[in-house]
């Protein structure tokens, strides 16, 4: 028994803990939660969880269904939503094989040996998103957003801002803290952007905030959405990631006597993600509907190129405030909201990675804007669109080596197939749109 | 609280058992150290480092047996390469634990040696204006409130709670409470103490300062 594990069991006894919630995610991001009582706590620690796994998205194998939860001690939090008097808690877990090797399945692990990929060369991966939603008076039906502000706006007695502070104090309870929050551009948009940390850390604690926000706005009776398109005309939400890489103390991205203040290392790891954004675009834009989004013509660049200052850039650096070697960081602004951050996280790594281990040059900067060019006059400047579906994506993909290896055999196959199926239903059914256009006039 | 005499030096780990454990303790490089700095009422124990030269160690025991160096108990830490230099030595320690070491085992020595004679006072209690920590149960309070701490915070808000007013420098602080192996850095110094920060709330949040170019302090010295 670890000193951590010590200390949750300690920490249970002397709370009062009624139930113990075992988090995990399965291979397209969502949460997944079995409880234990503290009684067994001890021996899950020992043993761990055993249960079927076929149901779960991405688990399921030929020869065995049955996998292993362990929880990981270090990521005890008591939930500060249960009831006074039935505190609970939860821990993120890594999923095992039943002789104990890691599930090829758990996305967590996946992360975890990449990471470790990283580590063995003296690097620390940080990560710090921005999280954009909506909040919408239901789940089902026509979105109806709260309030008709817009961005950076004050308003009185707002609902949505209410609930947001609501989040803000709940994931700050729990250890997550909250860099900056405001409304965005379009009605009953918010964002929340956490501040940085390890990029293990950071994905449980994306999970943890879209469970918060969701959570709150149930609990007043609206719902929270991270669909990256859910209005025809507005922007759409995204999850814009800040990403620096860390030797030992120092910042690798750092070089203060560079033009732009970005270290060899910092370019070539941002070369690499430029090289090879199209081949992990179907991970970090995984639904139909992120496309819709990448069809926007502001915060959702869909072309792969960096600049300082052209939000029509997939990648921006950047600038600082002087002296701030810490900060040096690139910011990738195609994600969005709905990933599995822990295999975006995998991805945008092994990408980063590729570009330092085989020393890619760094592209020139674009200072055009990308959305006034045609497709030819772009070609000409050498710069590529991100995949314009997610079927075109899955196409790419399917034929990155990075990305079969960084996924592993087992969740690229998945992936694909499970990917493949969504489209194909998209591809079957007939929209709204066709019927507008095409009924009256065919 | 009387220190315990650690000879000849502290290795990292050893250091980290003693801090988080509480104890406190003052490293002599050689006898004649150990001699000019024991308090005036002697060292209440010594945890005694058996390198590759054990006689170094004996010597140290010998004078201790001697009544040279007042010492109440002793406890030997020693590689397994050395247990046979041990035969017919049995009477110059108290104890002995083979080194490396289990953290955890060395604790329970540690315990079971110097706190039956209840010579070392250990605090089991953190009282520092509005925060409370109790060492025994793991539980920390903010005026009264519980505070939900992982691991490792619990760890880092001890360690700081522990030397109210003094500085630590980040590497310090990764040092004593995550131990030398781990790899984050001293990044992840920041992100717990930022963690910390938002549990205590913003009331109590400058509990915690920030030393510009240096490190983070707890509070204001009880001494000064």
């Amino acid at each position: 028994m670890s000193r951590e594990q010590e200390y949750v069991l300690r920490t249970v006894e002397e709370r009062g803990v009624r139930l113990i919630r075992l988090w995990f995610t399965d291979v397209l991001g969502q949460l997944k939660s079995v409880a234990i009582s503290p009684a067994e706590l001890e021996t899950v620690f020992e043993e761990g969880v055993q249960f079927d796994g076929t149901a779960i998205d991405g688990f399921s194998r030929i020869h065995e269904s049955d996998v292993l939860a362990r929880p990981d001690a270090t990521t005890f939090e008591l939930l500060p939503w249960a009831k006074a008097d039935e505190p609970s808690g939860r821990m993120f877990c890594n999923i095992e094989n039943l002789d104990g090797t890691a599930f090829e399945g758990d996305p967590r692990q996946i992360l975890q040996r990449n990471l470790g990929v990283a580590r063995d060369k003296g690097y620390t991966f940080f990560a710090a998103p921005e999280a954009e939603f909506f909040y919408f008076e239901s789940a089902t039906g026509t979105p109806t957003p709260l309030d008709n502000a817009s961005y950076f706006d004050l308003t009185t007695a707002d609902v949505s801002s209410d609930l947001r502070k609501s989040t803000i104090h709940m994931l700050e309870a729990m250890g997550i803290p909250v860099e900056y929050s405001f409304h965005e551009d379009s009605p009953s948009q918010h964002e929340i952007d956490l501040r940085y940390t390890e990029a293990l850390s950071m994905a449980d604690n994306v999970m943890t905030l879209r469970l918060v926000v969701k959570k709150i706005a149930m609990d007043r009776g609206v719902h929270a959405t991270f669909m990256p398109k859910p209005l025809n005309g507005v922007q759409g939400s995204g999850m814009h990631t800040h990403l620096s890489l860390f030797d030992g103390e120092t910042n690798a991205f750092h070089d203060p006597d560079d033009e732009i203040g970005l270290s060899a290392i910092g370019k070539q790891f941002t070369a690499g993600l430029l090289k090879h954004a199209r081949e992990i675009t179907a991970v970090t834009n995984q639904l139909v509907n992120s496309y819709k989004r990448l069809a926007e013509t502001s915060e959702a660049p869909p072309f792969v190129a960096w600049a300082r200052n052209n939000r029509s850039a997939m990648i921006r650096v950047p600038v600082r405030k002087q002296g701030k070697a810490e900060s040096a960081r690139i910011e990738y602004r195609a994600l969005d909201g709905a990933v599995n951050p822990y295999l975006a996280y995998s991805l945008i790594l092994a990408a980063g990675m590729r570009g330092i281990d085989e020393g890619y040059e760094l592209p020139g900067e674009t200072s055009e804007n990308l959305f006034d060019l045609s497709d030819g006059e772009r070609r000409e400047l050498g710069v590529e669109p991100l995949p314009r579906s997610l079927n075109e994506a899955l196409d790419v993909m399917e034929e990155s080596k990075l990305a079969r290896d960084t996924l592993g055999e087992h969740v690229f196959e998945w992936f694909l197939r499970n990917k493949r199926a969504e489209w194909t239903e998209f591809q079957s059914r007939v929209t709204p749109f066709e019927l507008d256009r095409y009924l009256g006039s065919w | 609280m009387d220190p315990l005499l650690v000879f000849p030096t502290a290795p990292p780990e050893l250091a980290q058992v003693l801090d988080l454990g509480g104890w406190a303790w003052k490293a002599s490089p050689d006898l004649d150290t150990a001699r000019a700095e024991q308090p005036s009422d002697g060292w209440v124990g010594a945890v005694v480092v058996a390198g590759d030269e054990t006689e170094e160690a004996f010597r140290l025991c010998r004078s201790i047996r001697s009544g040279d160096i007042h010492v109440g108990s002793v406890l030997l830490l020693i590689g397994g390469g050395h247990l046979a230099s041990l035969d017919f030595r049995e009477d110059l320690f108290d104890d002995f634990c083979l080194n490396p070491f289990h953290p955890v085992e060395l604790e329970a020595r540690l315990k079971h040696l110097f706190r039956r004679s209840g010579q070392v006072a250990r605090a089991e209690v953190i009282e520092y204006g509005p925060l409370g920590m109790n060492l025994e149960t793991y539980q920390a309070v903010i005026e009264g409130k519980p505070l939900d701490l992982t691991y490792m915070e619990y760890e880092l808000l001890k360690f700081l709670a522990s030397h109210p007013g003094k500085v630590f420098t980040r590497e310090t602080l990764l040092s004593r409470v995550w131990g030398y192996d781990y790899y984050g850095g001293a990044r992840t110094v920041d992100v717990h103490v930022r963690r910390l920060r938002s549990k205590l709330g913003e009331e109590h949040a400058s509990l915690i300062q920030t030393v510009r170019s240096v490190g983070y302090s707890f509070g204001t010295s009880r001494w000064v």
